[in-house]
């Protein structure tokens, strides 16, 4: 059954007095994945190269949305009606993490439609939930291919499904796995999840990862003013706000632990103002023969710029991170965003008036 | 001005628990341990407010306000007044990874 035949793009249901709505762009055409009373698929532990480009794909941050797989009941190896169930989203990079896992272990995986996003932002946002989860046991008559009722459902998932109520609607068990998926052939021994495989950790490898695609959402933009800068004001300024955003961007995900004070604006302000230093340091050196007041005052318009711009960046992370609460968060909206505000504004006004003084030939 | 991580909605009302382990097993930074008869808040701060407790706690002994947190979200909604869209959003309308916006939800009116 397509979803022509339910003519929805959009729908609106109630479960327990909590309403959810979702619209989907693929719904429109037909294609859309949900379908009911589907045979299970298969599929195997194996990564493939296809896997492996779209896995770097998906890390560039190409088509972000759109690296999904069907969301259904999956075999893998030769299940049987005793065999445990994994639950998974419909994210090829959480799926494959899964089923790599599960190499020569013999389990269903429950696919969850959680729109092509993966477990954590997903159970955030409450798609993958105990409302989908409910739906999708019943349209994949889950009930009749097992005769067990438990469901490992990855730990992360927890801020979408509630054990409790799945089990009321649903009669299945959920037991929460482990935070990773690599941590599965470990946990399966005894089922028992030891207090490191509960954390949820933010490594430097972690932080990499983010990079590539923090700097995909910027460039064009960048390229163009940057372009528009080297035309009208000058070189250095065009690559002074590359510096501040690459500060934001590259260094700060690197240095993060490091950097010294709690809140990542502060700890932006102060890469920030050590990238501007150079900046600062040849204003002042070169064209020695430019009054020094002057030379003074393009470098303290380095000094002010850039530093605004690498926290507001620095700030951005936050959302990427696995610790910061939305609590600080807003706090740190609150006390910094301002600051912030002032120094750029105070930056545009003093580089506007030296601007003016020079070709006034006033000094 | 250098910490604001400092405060944390979440709360924790000890009479209502009944010891079910489900906080400290779904809690990603060991906010909750169950040791005696009680689960006990041990690492309140280190709470990130995603709301995995509140949710799994059938007894409803654990409230917080989750949120994911999302920086952009938070100063547009503050400037907008419109409400909060979750993680990694785009503006691009049918973007699946966001919450519906005010203008996604007048259409979904529109449709019926």
């Amino acid at each position: 059954m397509g979803c022509k035949d339910t003519g929805k793009v959009c729908s609106c249901e109630t479960n327990d007095g909590v309403s959810k709505c979702g619209c989907d762009s693929e719904e429109k055409s037909g294609s859309c994945s949900d379908v009911s009373d589907a045979p299970v698929k298969t599929t195997s532990s194996k990564i493939t190269y296809t896997n492996r480009l779209d896995h770097l794909l998906t890390r560039l941050g190409y088509k972000r949305n759109k690296h999904r797989v069907e969301s259904g009941l999956y075999a893998l190896g030769s299940p049987d009606n005793e065999s445990p169930v994994f639950v998974s989203a419909n994210y090829t990079l959480s799926f494959d993490a899964l089923r790599s896992s599960l190499s020569g272990t013999d389990a269903y995986i429950l696919v969850l439609d959680t729109k092509g996003i993966n477990v954590w932002c997903a159970a955030g946002k409450g798609t993958f939930g105990t409302d989908e989860l409910v739906h999708r046991i019943e349209a994949t008559g889950l009930k009749n291919v097992v005769s067990q009722r438990t469901l490992i459902v990855p730990q992360l998932g927890a801020t979408g499904v509630s054990a409790h109520q799945v089990r009321k609607r649903s009669g299945f068990r959920v037991e929460y796995g482990p935070v990773r998926a690599s941590d599965l052939p470990e946990y399966m021994k005894t089922r028992k999840a030891t207090p490191e495989m509960r954390r949820v950790n933010f490594t430097l490898r972690d932080r990499l990862t983010l990079i590539p695609v923090e700097l995909i959402v910027v460039p064009i933009p960048l390229i163009i003013v940057a372009v528009i800068i080297s035309l009208t004001g000058g070189f250095m300024t065009a690559a002074a706000l590359v510096t501040a955003i690459m500060a934001g961007l590259v260094l700060f995900p690197i240095l993060l632990p490091w950097i010294p004070t709690k809140d990542f604006s502060t700890k932006g302000f102060i890469i920030g103002a050590l990238s501007a230093l150079p900046f600062a340091l040849w204003a002042f050196n070169t064209a020695q023969d430019s009054p020094l007041l002057l030379r003074s005052g393009s470098a303290l318009g380095y000094m002010l710029a850039m530093p605004p711009i690498t926290a507001f960046f620095s700030l951005n992370f936050t959302g990427s991170t696995t610790f910061t609460s939305v609590t600080g968060v807003r706090k740190e909206i609150y006390t910094h965003v301002p600051t912030m505000a002032r120094m750029l504004g105070a930056a545009l006004i003093l580089i506007l008036v030296l601007a003016i003084i020079r070709y006034s030939g006033g000094m | 001005m250098f910490n604001s991580y400092t405060e944390t909605t979440l709360e924790y009302n000890e009479k209502l628990c009944n010891n079910c382990g489900m906080c400290s097993t779904v809690c990603p930074h060991g906010v909750f341990t169950q040791n005696g008869k009680k689960a006990e808040l041990v690492n309140e701060l280190a709470c990130m407010e995603c709301g995995a407790c509140q949710l799994n706690c059938p007894t409803g002994a654990i409230t917080v306000e989750s949120g994911v947190g999302c920086a952009y979200a938070m100063m547009w909604s503050a400037l907008t007044g419109k409400k909060e869209v979750t993680c990694g959003c785009s503006d691009e309308e049918s973007s699946g990874c966001c919450a519906p916006t005010t203008s996604q939800v007048f259409q979904l009116g529109n449709d019926k």
